[in-house]
């Protein structure tokens, strides 16, 4: 089990391999479908940021710079007095984002991706280039990744809605699975060739 | 009985709750099982301890077992006289308190808007199915299917060149073990599959979710198709993927087939692949009794 506390630094990435079991505390950001599309359309594509999203593209740069993205849209609960808890929170499908992760990794300096399901070839060549990792948290285990999420910092972008908003957390002992490392390996490139095999051995 | 005047809400409020935050008997069986199979230290055990543990947890604390908590489908049962319009709209009013009470994601996007309805209402949604039945009670089954898996959940046309899958029940077995290839681990295994051979690709999507309201241990009735159950079982498991996609032994923790009519020109093959979150609950309710009081299970 590797502890990784965050910012994240280079040294602890290269450290680590597919296959490894971490824990991470912190302050990490979720952000999904929709962030991803707005962060290439209007921070990292866009000619200049618009006034009104500077505060935004700064404040996530400063969030985010060696740190964890991840892939979840949570469900949340509101007090009277107006704070924000986690219910649950476990990971949503990355895949969706492989066209927007590597330019995403870059510009934030993210020191790890973290969702479900893993990614492919332009996601693991900038965790490589970054350095970074692709972190595999434990599909619907939401009400124990809840438990983890010690405090909700700040919510961005509200009207995306609850899924999709950004939702900036601080965490506790998150637990993951290392499955894409910064030395070009997939843990999911090596599962999909092996049952690939089997699979034509029981069609044969 | 003035059936005009039956109000379910609460219950309907009551069986989302179960089917949020409870994970039935015979699911936590099979992790169980699974996990005792798996090689010890390796990530697919420790992610079935993890589920496992999850699962207790949101039991105890009443909390959704899985942040998506998915589309709701209700298939509803009810007896003559009773009317459908207003149950779906008790269906509907329940939605909107249970994601209040957060048993529910805000879950329904609305594809003009891109906005999120805020309360699991929209256009066809929650997913309602209605059944008159001879019966005095209403019988009710919620199934909570997630998002991740129904995207890797998919339809065969047979023949299929690729998998050299003809028009029979060797061409259905190679479909499904394709479909399994094919999601690896992004649908949340270990999977439980509805599959449905025939209809058109409507209902035969409807179908194989059907299936998955089945529970582990249920046989087919169809000598047959049972076999061919038992046998998906034993080879999707001989892939390898594991829990998550991790690589492990435990792929699949069940196969339930049904099977429809088909149009001559057509042969589909629907494979509905549930996450190990098979998250369905039931209830019943006797419109005979002095009381209406409703019964989970």
């Amino acid at each position: 089990m590797h502890k990784l506390t965050v910012p994240i630094s280079d040294e602890d990435i290269r450290g680590l391999h597919a296959g490894d079991t971490v824990s991470i505390s912190g302050v990490i950001v979720t952000g999904r479908d929709a962030a991803h599309k707005f962060m290439i359309e209007h921070f990292i594509r866009s000619e200049e940021v618009a006034v009104d999203e500077m505060e935004l593209h700064e404040e996530l740069k400063r969030l985010l710079n060696g740190s964890v993205i991840y892939h979840c849209g949570p469900v949340v609960k509101q007090d009277e007095a107006g704070n924000w808890s986690f219910v649950a929170a476990g990971p949503t499908t990355s895949i969706r984002e492989e066209v927007y992760q590597p330019e995403v990794i870059k510009h934030f300096n993210l020191k790890g991706v973290m969702g479900k399901g893993g990614m492919e070839a332009g996601t693991l060549k900038a965790c490589g280039e970054q350095p970074a990792v692709y972190l595999h948290a434990i599909g619907g285990a939401a009400s124990l990744i809840a438990q983890s999420v010690k405090e909700v910092l700040a919510v961005y972008k509200m009207d995306f809605g609850v899924p999709e908003a950004f939702w900036v957390i601080r965490v506790e002992d998150f637990p993951a699975v290392v499955t894409m490392d910064s030395h070009g390996v997939s843990l999911h490139t090596t599962v999909a060739a092996a049952s690939a095999k089997k699979l034509e051995a029981l069609l044969a | 009985m003035d059936y005009t005047e039956l109000d379910l809400t609460d219950s309907f409020v009551e069986l989302i709750r179960r089917a949020a935050t409870i994970l039935p008997d015979d699911m936590r069986q099979a992790l169980g099982k699974a996990k005792g199979n798996e090689k010890a230290g390796s990530s697919a055990e420790g992610a079935l301890d993890t589920i496992l543990l999850n699962v207790n947890i949101a039991e105890k604390n009443s909390t959704p077992i899985c942040q998506d908590t998915g589309t709701p489908i209700f298939e509803v049962s009810y007896p003559v006289g009773v009317s459908t319009r207003m149950l779906a709209d008790q269906i509907r009013a329940a939605a909107a308190i249970a994601t209040k009470h957060s048993y529910l994601r805000p879950n329904a996007v609305d594809i003009m808007t891109d906005k999120n309805s805020g309360n699991n209402n929209g256009e066809d949604f929650p997913t309602m199915h209605f059944h008159e039945w001879d019966n005095d009670s209403i019988h009710v089954d919620l199934l909570l299917k997630g998002g991740g898996c129904e995207n890797v959940s998919t339809q065969y046309k047979l023949p299929n060149g690729r998998l050299h899958a003809g028009r029979d029940l060797e061409g259905v077995r190679r479909a499904v073990l394709d479909a399994v290839n094919q999601a690896q681990g992004r649908g949340c295994g270990p999977a439980v599959l509805g599959v449905a051979v025939g209809g058109d690709r409507g209902s035969g999507y409807i179908k194989s979710k059907l299936q998955l309201f089945r529970k582990l241990e249920d046989t087919n009735p169809d000598e047959t198709l049972a076999a061919l159950e038992d046998r998906l079982y034993e080879e999707t498991n001989q892939l390898g993927i594991g829990p998550m996609g991790f690589g492990g032994e435990t792929t699949v923790l069940g196969v339930k087939i049904g099977v429809q009519h088909r149009l001559p020109a057509s042969y589909f093959v629907s494979v509905a692949y549930m996450c190990w979150a098979n998250r369905r609950a039931s209830m019943d309710v006797a419109l005979s009794g002095e009381t209406m009081e409703a019964n989970y299970a």
